[in-house]
C-alpha cells in the first residue's frame, strides 16, 4: 500500500447522494484480472452521458480530493471502484457518510475516508461547484484545513492510521497472530461439521 | 445473560479479541466467483503463500459468463479471460471449482444447495450478496478482494464487532405477496442507509413459518439497507433443508451437529443495538420505481410526490423519475414493460421457478414481451427439467437458459437494451444495471411472471 500522510488538492465536488459502486464502475468494465487501467472508466456511464459532469471537466483534472454527499459508495463489494477512484488520482474522499464494504475496501488500499458535518459537507459542494477550492486534508492529525484557516477534524480508526501512514498491509499483521490463529482452528476443529469439497468431488 | 446469534457468532470466531486494534477474526468458508478474485490470487503468488485450507475454499464461475446453450464459448476476450484464469488458479492452488457441467452456479445458490452453508458459521465472498447464507444462521457477508486474498492466506480477515438490529416480522402474509416484497417493503421504510454499520437477525412468527428459499431472499437483500449481513437463527426447518445435502454431516454426527448448530440460535430476551418491526398482515405485493431499491412501493399504490417525499431524498427521486421515464402522482399499476427476468441469487431456485411457472402454464407472454428465465444452478435448471417447468417457460414464450447471474448485473452478454424496461427478480434497479439505458422494476417472481403475461406491471391479486 502507498503511505499517505497529507495532501493539499483542489476540491472535486460530486453533489450526489447514494453513490453506489455499479456508477463508480460499471459491471461491464469488471473484467481485467489486474487492479491497472481502472482508473479511465471511473464514472464512465455518468461521463458518457453528461460531457459536463465533474470528471469530465479540465479544471478538475489531477484533483485529488473527492467531496461527496451522503452514503457515498453503497452496493456492491466490488473493490474496482477503489482501484478505480484511486487510478484517476482520487486520495481522499470527503462525505457525510460511507456505506461499510466500501469503506473497508478504501482502507485497504489506502484511499482516506473523511466524514464531515452535514453542514459542512454542503458548504464545500457549494463552494466548489462555484469556485476553485484547495483544501488540505491530514491523515495523523485527522484535520481538514478548509479555506480561511478553518479547520475540522475528522474520526479515523487508529490502528486503520497507523496502517495507511506507514503503508502496511493486514496480512503482515494478520500472521504475526499466526500460533494464535493454529491453536484457534486446532480447537475450532471438533465442531467441523462440513466434509471436504474436494474429495467428493 | 441473554446473548443473540450475531454476539454468539462473533464471540465463537474472534482469534484475536477486538482492542485498539480491530479483531482478528476467523472466517469458516470462502466462495470464490472468477470477477473479484484474481487479483487475490496474485498476491498467493508474489507472498509465494499457499492457500489456509483448501477444504475451506470453493469456487464456481458465475458473474461474467454467457447463459446461451452454447456457453462454452465466450465471445467477449476479457470475460473469457477472467474466466481461464480462475480456471488455472484453481489448478495451480489445488482449490474445488465447480465448472461448466460439474455442479456450476451463482455462488450463494450452490453453497446452500450442497450444503456448505451450515449454522454457526462465518462465510464471505466477494460479492455483496453473501448475506444470503445468513438464512441458515451464519455469518456471511461480502468482501473485496482485498479480503479475499487475506482470507485465502489466513483464514482470517480484521474486523470491528459490528452493531446489532432485530427486525420482526409479524402477521402473515395475505394471498400474492411473498418473501420479496417483506424484504423490499423493509428497505423503503429504513431506505438503501438504513442499517449501515448493523447486521441484521429477522425473527417473528412469519420467519418462523418460511421456507429455506424464503428466508435467502429476505437474507439476500439485506445490503439493499446497507447492512453488511442479515441472518436467521436456526430452527428445525434449517435442519430439514440441510439433511443429506453433500456437505453437510452423515448420521452418525447428524445429532451432534443439531445440538452444536442450535446453540448459536439467539435466546429468547436477547437485546440489540436497534429493533423495528414489519406489520406483513397489510403488505400488498411491491414493486420498485426508481433507481435503488429503498424506491418502492405497493403496487397500487400511486407513484410518490416529490414534495411529500423526506428533504434528502428528493433530489435522487426527480432525477429517477427522469430516469425511469414516470411520473409523480400517478399509478405504477398498468406501466407497460418490455423485458421480464426471473433470476438471480434473490430468486433463482427451483421453488421461485415453480411459482412463476404455475402463473405462466399454459398461456402466452405478451407479445413484445422478452421474459429471460435464468436458474440458479445446474441443480436447480436440472431439476426445473425434471419438473418439466423448461416446456411450460418455453411454450409461454420464455427463453429458458444456462445458470448464471445474467441480467442481474448485465456483466456477460445478456442486456436490457436501452430505453426498455424490465421488471426483474433480480436486487438491484441502479442507473444501467441491467444494460445502458435500461430501466428496471424489481419485484417476486409472482409479480414478475403476472406483469411478463399481461405486458405492463401487474399482480395476481392486485390486477388493474
Amino acid at each position: 500500500m502507498e503511505k499517505f500522510t497529507s495532501i493539499t488538492s483542489r476540491v472535486l465536488p460530486l453533489p450526489i447522494a447514494d453513490v453506489d459502486t455499479d456508477m463508480i464502475i460499471p459491471a461491464n468494465f469488471l473484467t481485467s484480472v489486474s487492479k491497472a487501467g481502472y482508473g479511465e472508466n471511473v464514472f464512465r456511464r455518468l461521463r458518457d452521458q453528461d460531457s459536463n459532469f465533474p470528471f469530465n471537466l479540465p479544471q478538475y483534472e489531477g484533483a485529488e480530493i473527492l467531496v461527496a454527499d451522503d452514503n457515498f459508495g453503497c452496493g456492491s463489494s466490488r473493490e474496482h471502484a477503489v482501484w478505480a477512484l484511486m487510478g484517476w488520482g482520487i486520495r481522499v474522499v470527503i462525505a457525510k457518510s460511507f456505506a461499510d464494504i466500501f469503506t473497508s475496501n478504501s482502507l485497504k488500499n489506502g484511499l482516506v475516508l473523511a466524514t464531515l458535518p452535514d453542514e459542512k459537507v454542503d458548504g464545500l459542494l457549494r463552494s466548489a461547484s462555484r469556485d476553485e477550492v484547495r483544501i488540505t486534508v491530514d491523515l495523523p492529525t485527522q484535520e481538514v484545513r478548509l479555506p480561511g484557516d478553518e479547520v475540522c477534524s475528522f474520526e479515523f480508526d487508529p490502528f486503520r492510521k497507523h496502517c495507511i501512514v506507514n503503508g502496511l498491509d493486514d496480512i503482515d499483521y494478520i500472521m504475526s497472530h499466526r500460533d494464535a490463529i493454529a491453536e484457534f482452528r486446532k480447537a475450532q476443529d471438533r465442531h467441523r461439521y462440513f466434509r471436504s469439497g474436494t474429495s467428493n468431488h | 445473560m441473554s446473548k443473540n446469534i450475531i454476539d454468539k457468532i462473533w464471540e465463537a470466531h474472534e482469534v484475536v479479541p477486538e482492542g485498539e486494534h480491530p479483531a482478528v477474526f476467523a472466517i469458516d468458508f470462502m466462495l470464490i466467483h472468477e470477477v473479484t478474485s484474481a487479483q487475490a490470487f496474485d498476491v498467493l503468488r508474489e507472498r509465494g503463500l499457499e492457500p489456509f485450507d483448501r477444504d475451506r475454499l470453493l469456487a464456481t464461475l458465475d458473474h461474467s459468463i454467457p447463459t446461451r446453450t452454447n456457453r462454452l464459448q465466450i465471445y467477449d476476450d476479457a470475460a473469457r479471460t477472467q474466466v481461464e484464469t480462475l480456471r488455472k488458479n484453481c489448478e495451480q492452488f489445488d482449490i474445488p471449482l465447480y465448472d461448466f457441467d460439474k455442479g456450476q452456479g451463482i455462488v450463494h445458490i450452490i453453497g446452500p444447495e450442497y450444503g456448505i452453508t451450515q449454522p454457526g458459521m462465518t462465510l464471505v465472498c466477494g460479492d455483496s450478496h453473501t448475506s444470503t447464507h445468513g438464512a441458515f444462521g451464519v455469518l456471511a457477508f461480502g468482501v473485496g478482494t482485498s479480503e479475499v486474498s487475506h482470507v485465502l492466506t489466513t483464514g482470517c480477515i480484521l474486523q470491528r464487532k459490528p452493531r446489532t438490529m432485530k427486525v420482526d416480522f409479524v402477521g402473515e402474509f395475505q394471498k400474492g405477496v411473498y418473501a420479496k416484497d417483506a424484504i423490499l417493503k423493509l428497505i423503503s421504510v429504513i431506505g438503501v442507509g438504513g442499517a449501515n454499520g448493523h447486521v441484521i437477525e429477522y425473527t417473528g412468527p412469519a420467519i418462523g413459518k418460511m421456507r429455506m428459499d424464503e428466508r435467502m431472499t429476505i437474507c439476500n437483500m439485506s445490503i439493499e439497507c446497507g447492512a453488511r449481513a442479515g441472518l436467521v437463527s436456526p430452527d428445525e426447518e434449517t435442519f430439514r433443508y440441510m439433511k443429506g445435502k453433500r456437505f453437510a454431516p452423515t448420521s452418525e454426527r447428524w445429532d451432534e451437529a443439531v445440538e452444536y448448530w442450535t446453540s448459536f440460535a439467539s435466546d429468547p430476551d436477547a437485546s440489540y443495538d436497534r429493533e423495528i418491526t414489519i406489520d406483513l398482515s397489510v403488505l400488498k405485493p411491491m414493486v420498485t420505481w426508481g433507481t435503488n431499491p429503498g424506491q418502492g412501493i405497493e403496487i397500487d399504490e400511486l407513484l410518490p410526490k416529490i414534495s411529500m417525499l423526506k428533504p434528502e431524498l428528493q433530489d435522487s427521486a426527480r432525477k429517477a423519475y427522469d430516469y425511469v421515464e414516470l411520473e409523480e402522482g400517478s399509478p405504477i399499476l398498468g406501466t407497460p414493460i418490455d423485458w421480464a427476468f426471473l433470476g438471480s441469487c434473490t430468486n433463482a431456485r427451483i421453488e421461485d421457478l415453480r411459482m412463476a411457472a404455475e402463473i405462466v402454464r399454459g398461456k402466452k407472454i405478451s407479445e413484445g414481451v422478452t421474459f429471460y428465465v435464468v436458474p440458479g444452478s445446474e441443480a436447480v435448471r436440472a431439476q426445473a427439467i425434471a419438473e418439466g417447468l423448461d416446456v411450460v417457460f418455453e411454450e409461454a414464450g420464455a427463453s429458458f437458459r444456462m445458470p448464471g447471474c445474467s441480467l442481474c448485473l448485465g456483466m456477460n452478454d445478456d442486456r436490457v437494451p436501452p430505453g426498455k424496461r424490465c421488471i426483474s427478480t433480480s436486487n438491484r434497479n441502479f442507473v444501467g444495471r441491467q444494460g445502458t439505458g435500461s430501466r428496471t422494476h424489481l419485484a417476486s417472481p409472482a409479480t414478475v411472471a403476472m406483469s411478463a403475461l399481461m405486458g405492463k406491471i401487474t399482480s395476481q391479486e392486485v390486477g388493474e
